[in-house]
């Protein structure tokens, strides 16, 4: 029996780091301080009846058990002869796949596309517009006494986000913790955030951007002539306005609520303003609440190699990047990619039916830890080692700071890792090239 | 004016980067070495003679040029590109970026032109007697300083963000365009038939002109009184117009808004 102290847990874009665990002959028996969702996740693995455990590849129309020599070798071959191939998802491994990822779309020539594209795609066209004024969850739990959640319900979607970053933690500055902070949710239903806020403010639905717009009005001076906005009363509007330019530091964390609602990038390009106005009164900061535990660390990596967040088209051998156009679903809707790398991600149940029929039209190459409909649909399916249990590497929280996650079991018998997985296709991909350069080395 | 006419063969699915279809280009160059000309679709780079029969005479200089695509290239993107004189006709339909960073000449596109067309237009005039797609004239991702010269015009209807972070020059949209018609906008004049909701959003500076009705007003935009015929950038417009600034959720903001009375 071995007990694992300050683990990291690989579900959500909080990645707390306080997590023990406890493993008996590869097992893990105990998990503690993890919410219900992480430790589920943990103790998941436990479980191989729900695991793919053998390379399989599609033979006669049926996927058959491969070798993985026999199951790589497919999948360079597939790549190998695709004019575009995409290669998507990632949000969900590590920063090490990741970097070997990009190194094969741009030896391939390809389009490679996170799960950005379909959440925070907007907040990243709107940091090119606006800027981003964020800060660390270290300075939220030490310093922030206004928190407020917009379109955003941590208390599903991050369970631990309230409890160790924003509303209740004792902070250095804030030792009372929660009666030292205001709460604050905006939303267009009650959530159980807001069931628990100070207070609730109900946003017309799709109507976000003109609610931020009359704060802005007024946090810059202006004087608001509608009785309500956004079916918030006008008061209400002053009085938010007001709250928000007497904090000592605030803070605007914002979800999928904003970024996939009427307005999308402009929401957030506005929301951004509004804490820009802001901060000619006070200190405010703005955060997206990121979902999948590594998606951050995609658009770190990918800004690192190729300059871009996400999106990025390698076709003429340099980096092209035009959400709109080079995004997975404008690919795919369009009917421009003739293969696809799937890893990490189950576009299949979440991509629209037309993105999908597509997909159902190409060969497609799946790694993934469990079978999924993507695997299901695909021509090759590769297993892998879950990331943060089975296997280290780094991920980056949603404040953008990394964390190397740790490896406290081993994973199935010949089940690699993702970057074992992508190395091995890279290689496979490069194949000639590789053995000419080592003869010449010779 | 001499004129090369370009006839699309089989169009690849992968969209095809054919920014060398541009006067400038084109100019005092023979038919065959326009045939051999790079277009790049997927990661494989072609010759433009592969999707185009290419006949006519080409003239000497750009001024004197005139290239007519003569159908439907739906598939084809940048057509127009960096373009500073002469003129291209395309008796059909275009897909993106058609006349991006275009300085100068005339683009005439007798069907419907994709999104990003106009992108970061310098001069020159762009005419689309289809429709248009989203972000017609507007700036790259992060370009805060948007088309700042030229003319487009579209007979047709227009997607969202038309003239985002517009910077100068103008663009008239007959028909109507959706949300977020002159997003960001510093400079310049934007007329459209008529608009959905949030026209003007966060703009700065310059004129929007909204001949038809508006769906729904931006809470940050004050109402400024009513003008009769008014002239604005040397146009004249015939009615009565309600006149709007905004969008006061910007400090110091001078952009102007008229929709007209109904």
């Amino acid at each position: 029996m071995h007990r694992y102290t300050d683990v990291i847990c690989s579900f959500c874009g909080t990645l707390c780091d306080d997590i023990e665990v406890v493993v008996e002959d590869n097992r893990i028996v105990d998990v503690k301080h993890a919410c219900r969702i992480g430790t589920a996740k943990f103790f998941a693995s436990n479980d191989y009846e729900h695991r793919i455990l053998k390379p399989m590849v599609r033979k006669n129309g049926k996927l058959v058990e491969a070798s993985l020599d026999e199951a790589v070798e497919r999948a360079a071959e597939i790549l190998k002869s695709a004019t575009k191939p995409l290669l998507y998802g990632w949000s969900s491994t590590s920063c090490e796949a990741h970097s070997v990822g990009i190194e094969l779309a741009e030896e391939l020539g390809g389009v490679i596309d996170n799960t950005t594209t379909v959440c925070h795609g907007p907040s990243a066209l709107a940091i090119h517009d606006a800027g981003y004024i964020s800060c660390t969850l270290g300075e939220v739990k030490n310093r922030a006494d206004l928190i407020i959640y917009w379109g955003a319900n941590p208390m599903h979607g991050h369970p631990r986000h309230l409890s160790r970053y924003s509303i209740f933690p004792r902070g250095y500055f804030r030792e009372r913790g929660q009666q030292d902070r205001e709460l604050i949710v905006i939303d267009v239903r009650k959530t159980d955030t807001a069931k628990i806020a100070n207070k609730f403010i109900r946003v017309n639905y799709g109507e976000d951007y003109e609610l931020i717009s009359a704060l802005r009005k007024v946090v810059n001076g202006g004087e608001l002539h509608q009785e309500s906005v956004a079916g918030v009363p006008r008061e209400e509007i002053i009085a938010l306005a007001e709250k928000m330019k007497n904090a000592q530091f605030g803070v605007l964390f914002f979800g999928m609520g904003l970024t996939q609602s009427y307005g999308r990038h402009r929401n957030i390009d506005n929301a951004i303003c509004l804490v820009r106005d802001l901060n000619t009164h006070t200190k405010f900061v703005i955060m997206a609440m990121r979902g999948h535990y590594n998606v951050v660390g995609f658009n770190e990596v990918l800004s690192w190699q190729a300059g871009f967040p996400f999106a990025v088209d390698m076709g003429r051998g340099f980096a092209w990047y035009n959400p709109g156009e080079t995004t997975a679903n404008d690919v795919l809707q369009r009917g421009e990619c003739d293969a696809a790398l799937i890893i990490a991600s189950d576009p299949v149940s979440h991509f629209p039916r037309k993105s999908i029929e597509h997909l159902a039209k190409i060969p497609i190459i799946a790694i993934d830890i469990h079978p999924t409909p993507t695997t299901q649909l695909a021509d090759v399916v590769i297993p892998s080692a879950i990331v943060g249990i089975e296997v280290d590497g780094t991920a980056y929280r949603m404040d953008a700071v990394p964390l190397r996650l740790r490896k406290v079991k081993e994973p199935p018998e010949g089940v690699l890792s993702d970057v074992e997985i992508l190395r091995r296709i890279l290689a496979k991909v490069r194949g000639e090239q590789l053995a000419a350069k080592a003869e010449v080395a010779r | 004016m001499q004129e090369v006419v370009l006839t699309p063969k089989e169009q690849p699915s992968y969209g095809l980067i054919a920014e060398c279809i541009s006067c400038d280009v084109f100019a005092g160059k023979s038919i065959e070495e326009i045939e051999a000309l790079p277009v790049y679709y997927g990661n494989k780079q072609g010759k433009l003679g592969d999707f185009f029969d290419v006949s006519g005479e080409v003239a000497s200089s750009a001024e004197e040029m005139r290239i007519v695509i003569a159908g439907d290239v739906t598939k084809t993107r940048w057509i127009g590109r960096e373009m500073s004189a002469g003129e291209i006709v395309v008796k059909g339909s275009a897909e993106m970026y058609v006349g991006a960073w275009m300085r100068g000449g005339r683009i005439v596109v007798e069907g419907d032109v994709g999104a990003f067309s106009g992108m970061l237009m310098r001069g020159g005039e762009l005419r689309v007697e289809g429709n248009a797609g989203d972000y017609l004239g507007c700036s790259y991702r992060g370009e805060w300083r948007g088309m700042s010269g030229g003319t487009i015009i579209v007979e047709g209807n227009a997607g969202m963000e038309v003239g985002q972070n517009l910077n100068g020059g103008r663009i008239f949209v007959k028909g109507s365009v959706e949300s977020f018609a002159g997003v960001r906008m510093k400079k310049g004049l934007l007329v459209v038939g008529s608009a959905t909701d949030r026209v003007g959003a966060q703009m700065t500076g310059g004129t929007i002109v909204v001949l038809g009705s508006i769906l729904r007003l931006l809470p940050s935009f004050d109402f400024a009184g009513e003008v009769e015929n008014p002239e604005i950038d040397g146009e004249s417009f015939e009615g009565v117009f309600k006149k709007y600034t905004g969008d006061h959720a910007e400090r110091n903001a001078k952009g102007v808004l008229y929709v007209r009375k109904e």
